[in-house]
C-alpha cells in the first residue's frame, strides 16, 4: 500500500532477466563438457571472479536484510555487515589456494582429495545440500518480498518466478551462466549503491523528510494532555474524542488510548515527557480480524492510511540545532547524526476485543545510541546468555563465509591459485566497500521518511523511490538480480552436491561426460522445485533470521573439516566424517531447541530448553573435539597422488 | 573417483611460503575482530567514546572494514613476488 507500481520498473525487469535468459541460453550451447558445467572451464579471469563473487555473497540478505535492519535498529544491522566481511579474511589467507589446489568441482573434492572415503562424499554432499537448502529459502521468500511492490504480484507468484528464471539459467549453462548473472548484477550493485549514497549525501538531513514539499510526508502529531484531580484524562486538543472507559480497556493497560476526530480513529501512544507532564504520540497500526481481514490505520490497504516512516526529532549540526544540513560530506553525516535524535519505531501486539493489533509507536532515540551496539542486540547490562548469544552470532558470522559451498566452488572456476587469491582480495575490496555503503543507505532510509515498518526488507529500494521512480526501477531490478545470482550460485553447488558428489562419486554410477551434465541439470530442477516449495511454505520468515543459521550451520560442518585437513597432518578420513556429523547435527539440534524456534512452533521461548539462539560457540568446538578424537582413534590412509590422478583421468 | 583442479596447475614452490604469511596474517586480523567482539561484550560503553566527533562502533567497524582491505593487499603483495622469486 505504500508502493504502487511502476511501468518503469517492470519494463527494466523485464528487460533484465529476459537479457540474462538470452546470455545464458547462448552461453549454454556451448556448455557440453562438465569442467564447462560444473567450474565455467576453470578459465573465467580474476577480476571477473571477484565481482562474480561479491555478486554471489551479497544476497537478500545483504542488500535488503541489512539495509532495512540499520534502517530500524541502528549500529546492530551493521553488525553483521563487520562480521561477515571479517569472514572473508579467513576465506583469503587459510582457503582460498588450498581449497583450489585439492578441489575440482565441488567442496568436496577439496576435503576428500587425499582419501577418497565414501564417508566423507556422502557428509560433504548432506552438508552441501542442507546448508544450500537453507539459505535458499531467506532467498526465495526475499524475491516473493521484492515481486509484491515490484509487479504488484502476490507473494507465491515472485517465488516461482524468481524459481524458474533461476532454474532455467543454471539447468541451461551451469557456472558459466551464473558466473556472468553474478559478476553482472554485483558491478550494478555497487555502482547504483554508490549513485544512491552520494544522491543521499547531496540531500543532507532534515528535520521534515518531505524534500522541499516534493513528497508528501505524514507528520506525525503530539497532544499534550493531563490527568485532572477528578482523574479525567484531558487533552490540549478538545476536537479529539474517546471512550470514557479507555483505562480499563487492553489498550488502556498496554499504555495506549484510541482517539477519533473527523470520522477517523487512531491510536496514540502515552508517554511522560522530561517534567512529568503526559504526552500522546500518533502510531501506525494494523487490525487483523478474525475473519483475516487486515486494515491499516483502521482502514483497508487501498486507501492509504498506513504512511511511511523514518524522521528526525532533532537535527543538530556543529552543535546548533538546525531544520536541515544541505549537502554534507560521509564523515559529518555520520557526526550530525550522532549529535541529533531520530525517532525509531516499537512494535507491541495487544488483543483489542477479537481484532489482534500490531501498534507500531515512536521511540525518540539519541543518535549516540544509534551509532553503536545495543538496540537489537543486547550488550549493555547484559546477562550471561545475552553475551553468549552475541559472541556465539559473531563467531559463525566470522566462521561461515569460508565454509559455504556456494562459495568455495567459485574458487574452481579460475586457471591458477593466484587466480583464487586475486579473486578474493577484488571481493574483499567490492564487498567491503558495499557494506560501508549500506550503512548510508540504511541510516538514510531511517532519516528519509520511506521505511515500511512492516517490512524493513524494503527500506533500501524505496529509499530509491525518493530520488524518482528511475532510481527506483534501477534498484529494484538489481535487487531482485541480487536474488537471482545468489539462488543460482546455491542451485549450482546443490546439484553438484547431488549429480558429481553423490550419483558420481559416492554411489559410483559411470557416467559420460556428458551424461554428468545432464544429471547435474536435472539435480537443478529437482533443487529449483524444492526451493520454489520451501519460498512459499516460508512465507513471512525473517530473512536475515534463516541467513544466520545458515553460517552457523557452515561454520560448524564444514569449517573445522577445512581447517584441520589443511593445517594438522594427523587428521583422518574418518575424522572429516565425524566432524561433519557432529557439527551439522548440534548446530541444527540446538537451532531445533532454541528459543526463537519454540516461538514458531507457537509456544513460549521460556519453554525452550536452552536459552540461547545462536548455536556457534558450542557446535563449532564440538566438531573440532569430534575431528581430533575420531582422527586419533584412526589410521590416516592417503590415497597416493598417483592413484588419485589416474583416477582422475 | 574424480578429484582435483578441473584445470591442470604448474607445481607452487611458493605454497609453504604463502602458508606461513596467511596464517600470520590471520592471527592478526583475528586479533583486531577479538578486540571489536571484545569490547562490546565486557566493555560496551567504550563503543560510545568520541575521538574527532565519531565514536569508536563507527571507527572501529570502518576500521575492521578498511584494515581487511590494507591486509589483503600487503598478503597479495608478498605472495606474488613469492611466486615471481621461486617459480621461475
Amino acid at each position: 500500500m505504500i508502493y504502487a507500481q511502476s511501468p518503469l520498473a517492470i519494463a527494466l525487469f523485464c528487460i533484465f532477466v529476459a537479457a540474462v535468459l538470452g546470455g545464458s541460453f547462448y552461453l549454454g550451447r556451448r556448455t557440453t563438457s562438465s569442467a564447462g558445467y560444473y567450474a565455467a572451464g576453470g578459465n573465467v579471469h580474476w577480476f571477473t571472479n571477484g565481482i562474480a563473487f561479491a555478486g554471489d555473497y551479497l544476497s537478500a540478505a545483504s542488500f535488503l536484510g541489512i539495509c532495512g535492519m540499520i534502517a530500524t535498529a541502528g549500529y546492530d544491522g551493521w553488525m553483521y555487515a563487520v562480521g561477515y566481511l571479517a569472514g572473508w579474511m579467513v576465506a583469503l589467507f587459510l582457503v582460498a589456494e588450498p581449497m583450489k589446489r585439492l578441489g575440482k568441482y565441488t567442496f568436496t573434492d577439496a576435503l576428500d582429495s587425499k582419501f577418497n572415503s565414501k564417508s566423507i562424499q556422502l557428509m560433504a554432499a548432506i552438508s552441501t545440500l542442507v546448508i544450500s537448502i537453507f539459505y535458499l529459502i531467506p532467498q526465495m521468500v526475499g524475491a516473493g518480498t521484492l515481486v509484491t511492490p515490484l509487479l504488484g504480484l502476490p507473494h507465491a507468484a515472485g517465488v516461482i518466478i524468481v524459481g524458474v528464471v533461476v532454474t532455467l539459467i543454471v539447468a541451461t549453462a551451469g557456472m558459466a551462466s551464473t558466473t556472468m548473472v553474478q559478476f553482472l548484477k554485483g558491478g550494478m550493485l555497487l555502482i547504483f549503491s554508490t549513485v544512491l549514497v552520494a544522491m543521499v549525501l547531496m540531500r543532507g538531513l532534515s528535520t521534515s523528510p518531505d524534500h522541499d514539499g516534493k513528497r508528501p510526508y505524514h507528520d506525525f502529531q503530539t497532544i499534550q494532555a493531563s490527568i485532572a484531580a477528578d482523574g479525567a484524562l484531558q487533552l490540549s486538543d478538545p476536537s479529539y474524542t474517546f471512550a470514557p472507559d479507555w483505562r480499563n480497556s487492553a489498550l488502556g493497560e498496554a499504555g495506549f488510548i484510541r482517539l477519533a476526530r473527523n470520522g477517523e480513529e487512531r491510536i496514540w501512544h502515552m508517554t511522560q515527557d522530561a517534567q512529568g507532564g503526559l504526552i500522546l504520540e500518533e502510531t501506525l497500526y494494523t487490525a487483523t480480524l478474525p475473519n483475516g481481514t487486515r486494515l491499516y490505520n483502521g482502514a483497508p490497504a487501498e486507501e492509504g492510511k498506513f504512511f511511511p516512516v523514518g524522521h528526525m526529532k532533532e537535527l543538530n549540526l556543529n552543535g546548533e540545532s538546525v531544520i536541515q544540513t544541505g549537502p554534507v560530506g560521509p564523515l559529518a553525516y555520520l557526526r550530525t547524526l550522532q549529535d541529533s535524535t531520530m525517532v525509531l519505531w516499537g512494535t507491541r501486539m495487544v488483543r483489542d476485543g477479537d481484532a489482534m493489533l500490531t501498534i507500531y509507536y515512536q521511540k525518540p532515540t539519541p543518535g549516540s545510541l544509534v551509532l553503536r551496539p545495543g538496540l537489537r542486540l543486547k550488550v549493555e547490562n547484559a546477562t550471561a546468555t545475552e553475551k553468549f548469544n552475541f559472541i556465539s552470532l559473531m563467531l559463525a558470522l566470522f566462521c561461515g563465509t569460508a565454509a559455504l559451498p556456494h562459495i568455495l566452488i567459485r574458487y574452481y572456476t579460475v586457471p591458477s591459485q593466484a587466480a583464487a587469491r586475486k579473486s578474493t582480495l577484488v571481493a574483499i575490496a567490492a564487498i567491503g566497500f558495499f557494506y560501508i555503503l549500506t550503512l548510508f543507505m540504511g541510516l538514510g532510509a531511517m532519516t528519509n521518511g520511506v521505511i515500511n515498518i512492516m517490512d524493513n526488507n524494503m527500506s533500501a529500494p524505496l529509499l530509491a523511490l525518493s530520488f524518482g521512480v528511475i532510481l527506483f526501477a534501477i534498484i529494484s531490478s538489481i535487487a531482485f538480480a541480487t536474488v537471482l545470482g545468489t539462488v543460482s550460485g546455491l542451485i549450482v553447488a546443490a546439484s553438484g552436491a547431488v549429480a558429481h558428489d553423490l550419483m558420481d562419486n559416492f554411489f559410483g554410477m559411470r557416467m559420460s561426460d556428458k551424461g554428468k551434465v545432464l544429471a547435474g541439470k536435472l539435480a537443478a530442477v529437482s533443487v529449483g522445485l524444492i526451493a520454489i516449495y520451501l519460498g512459499i511454505v516460508f512465507e513471512g520468515m525473517n530473512v536475515s533470521f534463516l541467513v544466520g543459521w545458515a553460517f552457523a550451520l557452515a561454520a560448524s560442518a564444514n569449517l573445522p573439516a577445512i581447517i584441520m585437513l589443511l593445517f594438522w597432518k594427523k587428521t583422518t578420513a574418518q575424522g572429516v566424517a565425524a566432524s561433519i556429523l557432529v557439527g551439522l547435527t548440534s548446530a541444527m539440534g540446538l537451532i531445533l531447541l532454541s528459543p526463537d524456534m519454540f516461538v514458531r512452533y507457537g509456544l513460549l521461548p521460556e519453554q525452550a530448553p536452552i536459552a540461547f539462539n545462536s548455536p556457534a560457540l558450542i557446535s563449532i568446538p564440538l566438531s573440532f573435539i569430534a575431528l581430533v578424537v575420531v582422527s586419533l582413534m584412526t589410521k590416516r590412509v592417503e590415497v597416493p597422488e598417483a592413484e588419485a590422478e589416474a583416477a582422475e583421468a | 573417483m574424480g578429484h582435483g583442479p578441473a584445470v591442470k596447475l604448474g607445481k607452487d614452490n611458493a605454497s609453504a611460503y604463502k602458508t606461513r604469511i596467511g596464517i600470520s596474517m590471520f592471527f592478526v586480523y583475528t586479533l583486531a575482530y577479538i578486540g571489536y567482539v571484545g569490547i562490546n561484550a565486557v566493555k560496551p560503553t567504550w563503543m560510545g567514546v568520541t575521538f574527532g566527533g565519531l565514536n569508536v562502533a563507527t571507527l572501529y567497524g570502518i576500521g575492521l572494514i578498511v584494515f581487511a582491505f590494507v591486509l589483503a593487499l600487503v598478503y597479495n603483495h608478498f605472495c606474488t613476488a613469492a611466486e615471481k622469486r621461486l617459480n621461475k
